[in-house]
């Protein structure tokens, strides 16, 4: 088990390298025009070369890549070529706040999700066609719509919430839960669909198995046997979509964040990549290399955990 | 769920495009897909307005402007002309998206799905591909891609291919199995044949509905950038459109739902075209609309004696075109108590949906078009599922056919044997697992604690057996129905289980109905037996008349068919006499 884990790190660490590496070589062509792009367009040729012998940019590219890494090890992300705040410092920072928005929609979307799947796979007829077009509708709008729809109906017209803008959980719960309200629904609309069909469909066949109609037979409660035990074998199957679904959330919220103005994780990713940031970006791709490791590590986990039938290690 | 041949396929494949022309949903969903597609087409035909061009006296013009139908947005240019132009944006990116995501996909779920040996290479390259957060990716590349949306929709096509792949290498992996394709690999056809031939009509279908999923989001993905800004201020979009509405939302509201409207019914209409596709595609399965309540039985004379009385049970299912296929035919049946009654007949006889139907446990599309079964007197057709749940395990207990797949391999031996001995008996948790413990014991297990204590696959499958018998006589029901008990399991163990089963319901003075195939178990266990042909009973009558002298055809072939066997077994050598030379050609 532990073995397990260490070399799935392993692979995971290469995996990092090997994204980080290409980001690095497909950002190279563009070193000139960022040191340009810090100067100005008044910036004499003289300057320029200055500015990209001062950042380092005029070293050999596998020398520069080395280095970075080397510092990286450390823990060391280097400082943004803009703001000039250590970058790994800006991530923690911001990804906090993103993911005090996406952790509230998931929960959110698994709960919703699981009751509707289950119910449209255990009632079927009416039930089932209700839960799926209640979890399509959320699929129909792109989130964009839904939120910009929502601020209007809410904050604008009905002052109800706060249009733009986050609070910080510790500072204040109950601001903080305001501002997160429409950024979460519109996670939320757009992530229930695709879960609720994975439970659907894996329950659906969970319910059809043999295992299911012998614990009938022994007089077990329809409840137990739908939710403790074809729930309880379906669960691997939809813990991996919501991985998947957490991944694109930490993408979907880009768009929100832009919407509602809060400084988030990708708010940051897209503003180092406008401004060819490069420590920032190198820095961002590696944060999001290791965190997807890592919630796959961990779904792979549980599920050994769930069914001990399928546990790999 | 039924093997499928090509030709079927194609039948099936016709008259889904007829289902598909009678929904509502499809038929308007199409219409105003294909209505947005043709006015971006248009474009320059409907609208002499470059989407670029800023006209400083139309900023912020009102709808009906002179040549500006829906009036400027706030840079003056004209609206109708950038919502045309943004049409053909959004379906420049669905085809990209869409096209490129299906073939990296296929390509490789087709590959990955039949090559046995090439799958763990695709499968580590699409998870790989999976673990990228796509929209981040896009953006960090944009320095690369310099922002051009069809760059972008290309590189998003890729990202999107793992969710096709793994469609694809699924029904690959269903159908490479299936008889049809493994007669075209006897007859020598190449793999490139099969694939091309043979399995690919069968991913048609999933792929199909895919792609309206694909060409939504590639949409929703190409606004959603363009709403953040990314890539050049000269490619009209809705999502830049939406993006300046958003900004002028208090001044001009309407600027903001042009775009809004259009890129709704864009994206809904696709959704809704693909789940009427997959509707089609995959048939409805649902059940038909009414559902009959079963009939009273056709002779109703005085009520029959005995334990389990079964009188004129017909059983249907729904075929795909909504009617009934009858499977199991005005059966009649009475078992007394303490006796063994044998339900005889070859696979698809409706032995099992007899049984099925006795246990209240039928499938949910099944259909009991008539009859009756009474329990003890009790009519068991009709009663609720609550009703129901109180006879099972104590007054009705099952043991069924395949032991590896009727246990629950989530949960220990022991827990779910405690978990049915609580809800039948009310047990509490130390007392049913008092019960439990002994009664592994009593049914042969060696080490009962140990066995509690496993998971299904850890024990073998004659043990798995022995575990759902004692999961069925734990509250010494008085019917017990066992469905092929001894089939699936090796020579040796069978007889071991038959005496088991023997022994328990003498000692519980159980009676039992036991559904096989095999008379040789018919002539160890059973007092009378009934034997069933394409869902009706042909002959009852008890075991020594059967094997004395059976008066219907059908068991005496039955009762021939196992002689044959043992013919076959003592002649074999004589196959050795034929000519060897006739079959080789040399």
């Amino acid at each position: 088990m532990l073995l397990y884990v260490l070399r799935r790190l392993g692979t995971g660490l290469v995996l990092a390298v090997l994204v980080t590496l290409i980001t690095f070589l497909l950002l190279a062509p563009s070193f000139d025009g960022i040191a340009g792009n810090r100067l100005g367009p008044a910036a004499t040729p003289e300057a320029v070369r200055a500015l990209k012998a001062e950042l380092g940019f005029d070293r050999p590219l596998p020398v520069q890549y080395l280095d970075w890494l080397v510092h990286a090890a450390r823990g060391d992300l280097g400082t943004s070529l803009f703001t000039g705040e250590p970058v790994a410092h800006t991530i923690l920072q911001r990804f906090g706040v993103t993911m005090s928005i996406v952790v509230v929609a998931l929960l959110v979307t698994v709960v919703i999700s699981v009751a509707l799947g289950v119910l449209a796979a255990s009632r079927g007829g009416a039930v089932d066609r209700v839960a799926q077009g209640a979890s399509l509708a959320g699929n129909l709008f792109p989130s964009l719509l839904l939120a910009i729809v929502l601020v209007y109906v809410l904050s604008v017209r009905g002052d109800l919430l706060p249009a733009t803008g986050f609070t910080p959980l510790s500072a204040d719960p109950l601001r903080w839960a305001g501002s997160i309200t429409i950024p979460v629904i519109a996670l939320v609309a757009t992530g229930i669909a695709g879960l609720t069909a994975q439970v659907r469909g894996t329950m659906v066949d969970e319910l059809r198995k043999d295992y299911v109609r012998t614990l009938r037979t022994r007089g077990l409660s329809a409840r137990s046997v739908v939710l403790r035990h074809a729930l309880r074998n379906a669960a691997g199957p939809a813990l991996t979509v919501l991985s998947f679904e957490f991944i694109s959330m930490l993408g979907g919220a880009l768009v929100i964040e832009s919407i509602f103005a809060i400084a988030g994780f990708g708010g940051y990713a897209f503003e180092s990549s406008l401004q060819g940031d490069v420590p920032a970006i190198m820095g961002i791709t590696l944060f999001a290399v290791l965190l997807v490791v890592t919630v796959n590590l961990a779904v792979d986990l549980v599920n050994g955990w769930l069914n001990p039938k399928a546990r790999i290690f | 769920m039924t093997a499928s041949t090509a030709p079927q396929d194609a039948v099936r494949r016709r008259s889904a495009a007829r289902r598909l022309l009678r929904d509502p949903q499809a038929v308007i969903t199409a219409s105003v897909l294909l209505l947005i597609v043709v006015l971006g087409l248009l474009a320059p035909v409907l609208t002499s307005h470059d989407p670029n061009h800023a006209s400083l006296d139309h900023i912020d013009a009102g709808a009906g402007t002179d040549g500006y139908p829906l009036g400027g947005d706030r840079s003056g240019r004209d609206i109708w002309a950038r919502l045309l132009h943004s049409i053909n944006t959004s379906t420049v990116s669905a085809l990209i998206g869409a096209s490129i995501a299906l073939v990296i996909g296929v390509s490789a779920g087709l590959v990955g799905g039949y090559h046995d040996r090439l799958r763990s290479l695709t499968e580590w390259v699409f998870s790989l591909v999976m673990t990228f957060p796509g929209l981040l990716l896009l953006i960090v590349l944009m320095p690369l891609t310099g922002g051009d949306f069809r760059t972008t929709m290309a590189i998003f096509g890729v990202l999107l291919s793992p969710g096709v792949y793994r469609i694809t290498r699924n029904q690959v992996l269903g159908v490479k199995n299936e008889l049809f394709v493994d007669a075209a690999r006897v007859s020598g056809l190449s793999d490139r044949r099969i694939l091309v031939r043979h399995v690919l009509p069968a991913v048609r279908g999933p792929v199909i509905i895919a792609t309206a999923f694909l060409c939504g989001s590639s949409i929703g993905v190409q606004s959603g950038l363009a709403f953040l800004g990314v890539g050049p201020a000269t490619t009209p979009s809705f999502g830049a459109m939406i993006s300046e509405g958003f900004h002028n939302l208090y001044l001009s509201p309407l600027q903001f739902v042009w775009p809004s409207l259009v890129l709704g019914a864009l994206t809904s209409c696709l959704v809704l075209f693909g789940n009427a596709l997959r509707d089609a595609l995959e048939g409805s399965r649902r059940r038909p609309a009414g559902i009959p309540a079963p009939k009273a039985p056709a002779a109703t004379g005085a009520a029959p004696a005995g334990l389990l009385a079964v009188e004129d049970l017909t059983i249907a299912y729904p075929t795909p075109s909504g009617e009934l296929k009858e499977v199991v035919s005005g059966v009649s049946l009475v078992l007394e108590p303490g006796e063994t009654l044998g339900l005889v007949g070859e696979s698809g006889s409706g032995k099992t949906q007899t049984a099925f139907a006795v246990l209240g446990v039928l499938p949910s599309e099944a259909v009991v078009v008539r009859g009756s079964i009474r329990l003890d007197g009790r009519e068991l057709l009709g009663l609720k599922e609550s009703e129901l749940r109180g006879l099972r395990g104590r007054a009705i207990a099952y043991v069924p056919q395949e032991p590896m797949s009727n246990l629950d391999p989530s949960f220990t031996v022991g827990a779910q044997l405690v978990e049915g001995v609580r809800a039948a008996s009310g047990a509490s948790r130390g007392e049913a697992r008092r019960r439990v413990l002994a009664l592994l014991e009593r049914v042969g297990i060696p080490d009962p604690e140990r066995a509690f204590r496993s998971r299904p696959h850890e024990i073998s499958g004659g043990m798995a057996q022995r575990v759902l018998i004692a999961g069925a006589v734990a509250c010494r029901p008085a019917l017990l129905i066992a469905d092929e008990p001894t089939t699936a399991l090796d020579v040796t163990v069978q007889a071991e289980i038959l005496d088991l089963l023997r022994d328990l319901r003498e000692e519980m003075d159980m009676a039992v109905l036991l559904v096989t195939h095999d008379f040789g178990v018919v002539a160890d266990v059973c007092d009378r037996v009934a034997v069933m042909r394409t869902g009706e009973i042909v002959e009852t009558g008890t075991a020594e008349k059967i094997f004395g002298g059976a008066e219907h055809d059908y068991t005496r072939m039955l009762l021939d068919s196992i002689l044959d066997e043992n013919t076959v077994r003592g002649d074999a050598p004589v196959a050795a006499d034929e000519p060897l030379g006739r079959t080789t050609t040399w």
